[in-house]
């Protein structure tokens, strides 16, 4: 891989990184002289919650970024601190910092996030792939109707209708929450288990939602595939069934399929955080509502950052590790 | 001629079934619209988390809102929230792939990097720090203004590549040789070849800015005092109604949303199909 191309990738990954910051800078000092400070204020007035070290916060917001120190300097001060992912203290739950926070429920959408996608990845892409397989058994064409009409649908709908008929209704899964209320997250059996009953409903909700997407995708690029003349040649050269169906026919197709991956990632987040919120699962998801209920500025500042820095990082790896699935692919000076 | 489309969508399944369930969904929006005084759509209008009877066809929700207003108002709200933002982002959109993909150079190259790093950051994440900023202000005019802002960019890209296919066919050299002007050549031969594709684009954008504004609503960023469909799962939500057993307050928002969202999806795959002819019955 040319360097060129390597430092290209990786500069436009710092960009987004820095206009995500520079966002976050300025968008709220538009609206006002000082909105953030104010908001604080606001916020213990009319929240009577005045805790003893409000103030200190308010004087650390103040030395830092007060109106007394020109816009350039606050700004480097701004960017220094994002840098170091400092997000400042949370106004809602004073004395906790927001870093601490988003530290806490980051494993949690990831996990979520991460074996979802394996899964509809891996599933969607199979059933797709069957169904432009003319030796496929009947029924899985059937199947596919509904899997469409469910990707259309947003998960956080799909996860309300879960939680109602299994949830609710057949009382198989948990309604809410990462684990039981009560328990104490600690590595053990019990409380793992605990963890995975209670992620079925979320899991399943966005699993259903995605599998449609890949198969619709990769059912398009099968029927591509088979059109090819190299797979008329290994067809008449006698391969196996399983040879042409894998080898030949899912190998090449699954190529732009990883490219949609790394294209849907940020709708897949999106759509995530949402779940979380009906299902009140303990991730970053569930913070930002609670970030945006209790008008903590610098909590949802914080996750809106961490989100796009860690989609534009994920993007960027995908990018770079794509040469390998694909060896034809060379990366000149464009 | 009114046969013909009828013919047209007989075979063309997937548009025929998403129009008519749009059609059928607006239908039902304004009649029922008629049929009710919207202002009931405001809390205290009704006894509170009354089940569905003959005065309150869908209940009533724990602030007292008549849902059966609810849903009517808020279907169009949240229509009109998608179609502001789709036509401006497609409109936008489209005029800059346009410049982008006919001037070619460094205009090109430049609003090619604005959009693919774009579409790199989650549009939802900005829209939340832009939303959160404007709170005090947000009426559901400003809500589809704050996503038509990033709307454009998905039409930007799609219809730039289109456009470079199309401007080195043939009819489009020869316009260029008989001496017809730049803007010229865009508005009298791209526009029209483009036009099925830009009205699959379309649909594409409102479905997309739909989604947006119900995550926003349900995010609690929404108008509190709008009935939009998103701000009705806001209290389903916020209020738990799902696991408090009142059914028929979340019943009727989840099923006009699938539907709204399964239309567009529907539609714009039958739109695909006239954009793109090879698509045609290929599976």
């Amino acid at each position: 891989m040319p360097v060129y191309y390597l430092a290209k990738r990786v500069g436009i990954f710092f960009l987004i990184v820095w206009l995500a910051a520079t966002l976050n800078f300025f968008l709220p000092r538009i609206a006002g002289d000082n909105p953030v400070a104010q908001k604080v204020m606001q916020m213990a007035a009319l929240g009577g919650n005045l805790h003893a070290g409000m103030q200190d916060m308010v004087k650390e917001y103040q030395s830092k970024f007060g109106i007394d120190k020109p816009l350039w300097k606050q700004y480097l001060t701004y960017l220094v601190d994002m840098t170091r992912f400092d997000f400042g203290y949370s106004i809602a739950n004073y004395p906790r910092k927001v870093s601490d926070m988003i530290l806490e429920g980051l494993p949690w959408t990831v996990c979520l996030i991460m074996g979802t996608t394996l899964i509809s990845f891996v599933i969607g892409n199979v059933l797709g792939a069957f169904q432009a397989w003319p030796r496929a058994p009947r029924w899985l064409t059937t199947i596919m109707p509904p899997l469409l009409a469910m990707s259309a649908i947003p998960f956080f709908l799909l996860g309300l209708i879960l939680v109602y008929v299994v949830g609710f209704s057949l009382q198989l899964a948990p309604l809410y929450g990462g684990y039981t209320a009560g328990a104490i997250p600690q590595w053990s059996w019990s409380f793992g288990l605990d963890v995975a009953y209670h992620a079925v409903l979320p899991a399943t909700a966005i699993i259903l939602g995605s599998l449609g997407g890949w198969a619709l995708g990769m059912r398009a690029m099968m029927v591509t595939t088979q059109g090819e003349d190299y797979v008329t040649f290994a067809e008449a050269k006698g391969l196996s069934d399983r040879t042409l169906f894998v080898d030949y026919g899912m190998r090449n197709a699954i190529l732009p399929q990883a490219t949609a991956l790394a294209l849907s990632l940020g709708q897949l987040v999106s759509g995530a955080v949402l779940v979380e919120i009906v299902f009140g699962y303990p991730g970053i998801g569930t913070l930002l509502f609670q970030g945006i209920r209790g008008s903590d500025f610098f909590l949802v500042q914080g996750i809106v950052f961490l989100v796009i820095v860690a989609i534009g990082l994920a993007t960027l790896i995908l990018d770079l590790t794509y040469p390998l699935l694909d060896p034809r692919i060379v990366h000149r000076n464009a | 001629m009114g046969l013909t489309w009828m013919n047209y969508l007989a075979r063309n399944r997937e548009l025929g079934v998403g129009l008519a369930l749009l059609l059928g969904m607006i239908a039902f929006a304004v009649i029922g619209g008629l049929l009710v005084d919207p202002q009931n759509a405001r809390p205290l209008s009704a006894r509170v988390l009354q089940p569905p009877s003959w005065a309150l066809p869908f209940g009533s929700d724990r602030q007292g809102r008549n849902l059966f207003a609810v849903i009517t108002t808020g279907t169009l709200l949240t229509l009109r929230i998608g179609l502001i933002a789709g036509i401006l982002g497609v409109g936008i959109g489209a005029a800059i792939a346009f410049v982008a993909a006919y001037y070619g150079g460094w205009v090109d190259s430049i609003l090619r990097s604005i959009v693919d790093i774009g579409l790199t950051v989650p549009n939802l994440m900005i829209l939340i720090v832009v939303a959160l900023t404007l709170r005090q202000g947000m009426t559901v005019n400003v809500m589809a203004l704050v996503i038509a802002s990033l709307a454009w960019l998905y039409p930007a890209r799609t219809i730039r590549s289109q456009v470079l296919t199309l401007r080195e066919r043939a009819f489009v050299q020869i316009a260029r040789l008989s001496g017809t002007s730049g803007p010229g050549i865009i508005v009298k031969e791209l526009m029209p070849n483009l036009l099925p594709y830009l009205m699959a684009s379309l649909v594409g954008s409102v479905s997309a800015a739909i989604l947006a504004s119900i995550g926003l609503d349900v995010l609690g960023l929404g108008v509190f005092e709008a009935p939009t469909l998103g701000m009705t799962l806001y209290w389903v939500n916020f209020t738990g109604a799902v696991i408090n057993g009142w059914w028929w307050w979340w019943l009727a928002p989840i099923v006009v949303v699938g539907i709204l969202f399964i239309a567009l999806f529907l539609i714009s795959i039958g739109l695909d199909e006239i954009a793109n002819p090879r698509l045609r019955r290929q599976v």
